[in-house]
Parts: C-alpha cells; structure tokens; sequence
C-alpha cells in the first residue's frame, strides 16, 4: 500500500495542476490500481470537488467528467444508445459493482493502462481528451504520448454516426482481460481498437478498404487478418503473443460480422 | 487531518492520517462486520455504502468518505434480515466470512433493482467472492426471498 503523508481536495483545476507539478505529489482518482501498489506520495491530490463526476450530453458530443465513474457509464443510456450497447459491454465485467462505483474514467484514460477495457472502447469511437495545460486533443494521440504532469479533466465523445461491437477474451469473468477488441463505423470509417496487446490499446483502420463493399464473411476475414498483423502482441502470464495474435482474428472478426449483423 | 462521517446514521469525527483506509476507519469504530479479505480491490468482503452505493472500503481513503454517508451491515439489520434467513436456509455460507459484504452488495442490488433475474443477481454479485461454495446456495436462497415476495 502506498503511503501518503498529505491529502488535499483540490478547490480548483489550477490549484491541483499546481501541487501535480511536485514529482512527490499524485492525483488520485478511483485510487484502485494506485493502491496495490507501493511507496509514498507526499500529497494525494483529490479532484473529487471538482464537479468532475458528471456526463453531459448535447446534441453534438457527451462530455464525461474525469471523476465520472465506471459504474456512471455503464448506466448511461445517452452513451448506451450511441453505442449500441458497448460501452457497458466493455466495463461490465471488470471486477464487481464496487469497483466500478470507485474506478474512474480518468484514472483509466490517464493511465493508458495495457489491460484497459475502458481505452479500448472509447478509442474505437471519435474520442478527445481535454488536458487543463494540453488542451483538447484526440484520444489516439493521448494513448501514444508519455505520462507527464498535466490534469485529465474530460474525455470528449463526438456524436459521430458510428456503429460500435465491443468483445473481451477472458481467462474468468471479472479477471484481467487476454485481450481486448473494439469494432466500429464511424463516420462511414471502420476501424478496430485492440488492448491487452498486453501494451496499450492500439488503434487500427481500414485504410485497405477491405470493407469497402459490405461485410461478408469474406471480407470480415480479410479485415481481421490485416488487424493482426498490424497490431503487435507481446507474450505475459495469461497468453503467449502468438494466441493473442491469434485471439485478434477471432475477436475482430466476429464483431465485425456482429457490425454487419451476421 | 479531521473528518466528519455519518456513520450508521450517526456523526462521526475523528483525527485521521492521510492515508488511513476506509477499512479501518469503520472497523476502529466498531464496524467489525467489515472484513479485510485480498486487500486487492477484488473480493467483496471490505463492501460499505457510500451514499448509499457499494463501495470497496478497503480501496477507499477514508478522507474521501469526509462529509460522506457511510453504512456498513450493522446499521443495516433491519433490511438485511428480509432475506439472509433464507440464504442461511440453503446452507450458502460455510465459514461465513464473505457473508456481510455479500449480504451489504444484495442490499444494494435488491435496492436497484427490487425483482431481478438470476442472471442479474450472479451479474451484481460477481465482486463477491466466496471460497468455500460454489454461489449456487446463496442464489438460491435470494431467489427463495423473491419468490416468497410474490407469494
């Protein structure tokens, strides 16, 4: 368990960029994956009064607050609808209810954590991060760049007209995931997230247009053949690189057939 | 550091560290219904109410719950005691340690959702692990509560 001899409830962004900027300080979010952990922090940095905890919806994006939680997103029915279901999908299985009532969407973002159900999922759609100091910028630029010092304060989702499959292999409900497979259509665009590569969840499209024509059996084939080899995979305790390259084909395949309702 | 928790309907305040957990906030006041399990953010033993919502006290700072609602199995007797008789008619618990954080996560579940299918039921109570059985009995048992309701 980490140890932590300050904790401080941010009355402002600035005020907690401010204290982020000591490399003895941390955010705290959900503080779930911080907390099996271990060392010390001077100050735990909460933003949990920062009226960050909210999802807003408008007719152009859903504007979701760093502090929302997992369980908040499962539950959404804006978002449910516009994905047709998977962003519950993609979180429904992590851990229990408890854990997603603490587990936030910042703390999954900001830590483009490999294993992250919740990045995979959202890189798939038309997703912007805005950063206090970084500004707005796309979720798969954020999900390349290191880690440094700046506040997630939202994740932006564009209403894009998108079509969204979400699929997890794992090795038993509620553990870690094997690996991680999002399919989309956005703005007549398709493309395919994966995570759990075990490396961060990376974000492919279909710039051969193998889907160009309609999906058919065929073409879902091909698609998925072309996503894993494009996605490198690495081996870990739960599955070689040569299953998980494995696992993209099958993952990736089916929601794309699941897309195109076959 | 100072923090007022409504703790089973009573305020609480106290003198804390930084980094004391929730856990051992609500266990050094007499909550010993709550219990350390994997310490690891997944079994479901260490489950409180946080304004009103499960929550993992043993991955919760107990400075986060300042100025919070905190409810833990001993303020919930009442509530609890519509079903855990029926839990216990099956047999479900063999060492009973997971018993309050399952019995606090139907609480909440039975408070979502009043009537759900056993699909719903293993779904909600997927974060409560019990070692000794094989879950099959406490599914039983709240299906036994529901459909003594409906009777």
């Amino acid at each position: 368990m980490v140890t932590i001899q300050k904790y401080v409830r941010a009355k402002t962004l600035e005020e907690a960029y401010t204290l982020n900027q000591n490399k003895r300080n941390r955010i705290v979010a959900g503080m779930l994956w911080m907390k099996t952990g271990s060392g010390s922090m001077n100050t735990a940095i909460d933003l949990c009064d920062l009226g960050l905890d909210k999802i807003e919806e408008t007719e152009e994006q859903f504007s979701i607050g760093a502090m929302v939680t997992l369980r908040q997103i499962e539950l959404h029915e804006g978002l449910n609808a516009y994905s047709s279901g998977a962003i519950r999908n993609a979180v429904h299985d992590i851990i229990g209810v408890q854990f997603r009532n603490s587990a936030t969407v910042g703390g999954s973002i900001w830590g483009r954590f490999g294993f992250s159900d919740v990045l995979t999922v959202f890189l798939a759609l038309d997703t912007y991060v805005e950063l206090y100091k970084g500004g707005i910028l796309p979720l798969e630029q954020f999900a390349k760049l290191p880690y440094d010092n700046d506040l997630l304060v939202r994740v932006i989702v564009k209403k894009a007209p998108a079509a969204v499959v979400y699929s997890a292999m794992r090795i038993q409900r509620t553990d870690f995931p094997v690996l991680t497979c999002t399919v989309s259509q956005v703005d007549g665009q398709y493309r395919a997230s994966i995570g759990a590569r075990p490396g961060r969840a990376m974000l492919v499209r279909d710039d051969e247009h193998l889907l160009a024509d309609g999906i058919t059996q065929q073409s879902a084939e091909a698609f998925a053949a072309s996503v894993a080899e494009r996605v490198p995979t690495l081996g870990n305790i739960r599955g070689s690189a040569a299953y998980r390259t494995h696992l993209i084909k099958v993952l990736t395949q089916r929601n794309v057939l699941a897309l195109g309702g076959l | 550091m100072e923090i007022k928790i409504k703790l089973n309907g009573k305020m609480v305040v106290d003198n804390i560290e930084a980094d004391l957990l929730l856990i051992d906030f609500v266990r050094s006041h007499g909550c010993r219904s709550v219990k350390r399990g994997c310490e690891s953010s997944n079994c479901g033993l260490c489950t409180v109410l946080m304004d009103g919502k499960p929550v993992l006290s043993c991955s919760v700072l107990a400075a986060r719950a300042d100025g919070h609602t905190v409810q833990t199995l001993e303020g919930l007797q009442e509530e609890a005691s519509n079903f855990v008789g029926f839990i216990a008619d099956q047999g479900a618990d063999q060492c009973g340690f997971c018993n309050p954080g399952f019995v606090m996560n139907t609480i909440s579940l039975l408070r979502e959702n009043p009537d759900p299918t056993d699909d719903e039921i293993r779904a909600y109570l997927s974060g409560n692990l019990c070692r000794c059985t094989g879950y099959e009995g406490q599914l039983r048992g709240i299906r036994n509560y529901l459909n003594s309701r409906k009777d």
